[in-house]
């Protein structure tokens, strides 16, 4: 730290520091448009017909702009049905993942008992796991239960493996709320359920809010385990439902690219209106892929 | 303050119950079904027991060594390039810079999109007559040609980016960086929020200093960060499995080939269920020793 002191920060000029600024803004503003491009380019793709850029090339001018490929997708393709699949399953497991991860963390953090610290890191290890461990016995599983190829497959897996981390984020909230705010609860004769549920729920909100942002956007953009569990296409969420296009139109990049487009709205909104959340929760969490 | 001893109980039973069925007992299920036969049409019952018979097949069989071998390349680039490039950008954007938000939003947005979504755009990108990559290198030959450079605009349509067993591996990590820099960019601005800005402040300072202070403090105080990034990446590295499976299935000839997606094409394409299982136990005993590492980051969290 003594380096720090001495190298007391010579007076730095205005034009300096513009000049220096600007060498890696530049940079950061090539990459950002870098970035960029693959994005703006599918959707510009998506609005042209395959035939005009087979024949002229992508960097050509668009002969026509047409919305016919989004139409298509939705409509031929199945991407509407397939989105309604999505929220049918995203919007339960979200909820259930939601409410049984804060029972749990508000277990691990308001008592002591045997096993506390176990359960913690039960929970822990289970969401650094690399999923494919659990694949072949949860499609067993499915089975056995007699809920493979329908929503509750998904319902059930993701709500369950969701509640490592929603757990892990949840608990590491609730430990700052202090605890005198729990004893005078007591002393006042509320029971469990209640400080629970009026006291510690409401001061997560926002932990929850990020949790939801976050988990909405895994669940939804799932793949594997929508490959696993569901084979009937009138049950596929839009993920499986999407990688089957490509199967259909062979090449026809312009429609499988709006299907793709479609597919991403709901999380696009999501991410938009609750960008605050969904950064809070990777950071918090700062721990799942 | 004292409570009843069933009452933690009542709070866990629920979410333990699932979690344990769904989650912990198929962990185990997984290592019973490695010494197995199990087909995945007969019950696991009639499986045959076969002791190491699976792990035996797997060390002699290329394709398993060649996926290791994937793993491991893609590990390498994600360990290196998107961490240093999300934290170069941490490191600007961490600064008052105009438009930062919109420039944020631009790394990050891929991150919102679904795996199969950037495979799909992705496999277009890459698609050699309709592909952005070939359209923008023919466009980049012609007008070398037009100065009088001998290149053929026209070959560049044949650059088979999914096709050619060299390129596709390398086409494949090229997406998942894509998207992964936005992620580091974010851990790290996260990271360096904890730092004292006065000591950034001070690394404004000029050339050679700046870069010191960068090395030798601010660096280090990001250590942290870093481990967490750093295990993320090989974790992610080692579940790959959508991008590969939407954009090539492993192929073509294995040259393509993860894990994650060996596994899977053994067990529902070709009904080796306990060829498979074999493969997922490697897989976690490879990804166990870096879990390791960020449980040990936790438990020391959790002591202070």
């Amino acid at each position: 730290m003594k380096q720090v002191a001495t190298t007391a920060p010579r007076k730095i000029t205005r034009e300096e520091k513009i000049k220096r600024v600007q060498w890696a803004v530049i940079a950061v503003w090539i990459g950002a448009i870098l970035w960029l491009i693959p994005l703006v380019g599918a959707v510009i793709t998506s609005l042209r017909t395959q035939q005009d850029i087979t024949v002229n090339g992508f960097w050509s001018i668009p002969q026509s702009i047409t919305f016919t490929n989004f139409s298509e997708a939705w409509s031929q393709a199945g991407i509407g049905n397939y989105l309604g699949n999505s929220f049918i399953i995203t919007i339960p497991a979200l909820i259930g993942m939601l409410f049984l991860s804060s029972l749990s963390a508000y277990a691990l953090i308001r008592f002591r008992f045997r096993g506390n610290r176990f359960f913690f890191f039960l929970y822990l290890g289970g969401m650094l796991l690399p999923f494919q461990i659990l694949m072949l016995p949860v499609f067993r599983l499915s089975n056995t239960l007699g809920v493979y190829d329908t929503y509750w497959a998904l319902i059930l897996f993701h709500t369950a493996f969701q509640l490592g981390f929603c757990t892990f984020v949840l608990r590491n909230f609730m430990k700052t709320i202090p605890v005198s705010l729990f004893e005078s609860a007591v002393i006042d004769g509320a029971n469990e359920f209640t400080i629970y549920s009026r006291i510690g729920l409401p001061l997560v909100v926002p932990a929850l809010a990020s949790l939801g942002t976050l988990e909405f956007t895994w669940v939804f953009n799932d793949y594997l385990w929508a490959l696993v569990l569901v084979s009937r296409d009138e049950l596929k969420p839009v993920t499986t439902g999407l990688s089957t296009l490509t199967g259909q139109y062979i090449n026809n990049w312009p429609l499988i690219v709006a299907g793709s487009l479609l597919a991403t709205i709901p999380t696009l909104i999501v991410f938009f209106v609750l960008q605050r959340y969904f950064i809070g929760g990777l950071t918090v969490g700062a721990t799942k892929g | 303050m004292k409570h009843h001893p069933l009452t933690p109980w009542a709070f866990l039973i629920v979410p333990l119950v699932l979690y344990g069925v769904w989650v912990i007992y198929p962990t185990f299920a997984t290592f019973y079904m490695s010494f197995t036969n199990w087909d995945g049409f007969s019950t696991l019952a009639q499986a045959e027991f076969v002791g190491f018979a699976n792990f035996k097949r797997l060390f002699n069989d290329p394709t398993f060594w060649k996926a290791i071998g994937n793993n491991l390349k893609w590990i390498a680039v994600f360990i290196t390039i998107p961490t240093s490039l999300g934290l170069a950008l941490a490191m600007v954007l961490n600064q008052d810079v105009r438009f930062g938000r919109f420039l944020k939003v631009s790394y990050y947005l891929p991150m919102v999109l679904a795996f199969v979504v950037i495979g799909l755009i992705w496999g277009w990108i890459y698609s050699p007559a309709q592909g952005l990559m070939n359209n923008s290198i023919e466009g980049i030959y012609r007008a070398l040609q037009a100065i009088g450079l001998p290149v053929d605009p026209a070959s560049a349509r044949s650059i088979g980016w999914l096709a050619d067993p060299d390129m596709v591996l390398w086409s494949i990590i090229g997406a998942a960086t894509w998207r992964q820099v936005g992620y580091v960019m974010i851990l790290y601005l996260a990271g360096l929020k904890t730092v004292d800005p006065a000591l950034l402040d001070a690394a404004k300072v000029d050339g050679a200093e700046r870069w010191t202070l960068f090395r030798y403090i601010i660096f280090p105080l990001l250590a942290p960060v870093t481990t967490i990034v750093v295990v993320i990446s090989i974790i992610d590295s080692l579940r790959a499995f959508d991008l590969v499976w939407i954009m090539t299935r492993g192929g073509p000839f294995h040259s393509s080939e993860v894990l994650a997606n060996f596994m899977y094409i053994q067990a529902f394409n070709n009904y080796n269920m306990g060829y498979a299982a074999a493969i997922g136990v490697i897989l976690f005993m490879i990804s166990l020793a870096f879990i390791a590492v960020y449980f040990w980051r936790i438990a020391k969290d959790e002591e202070v």
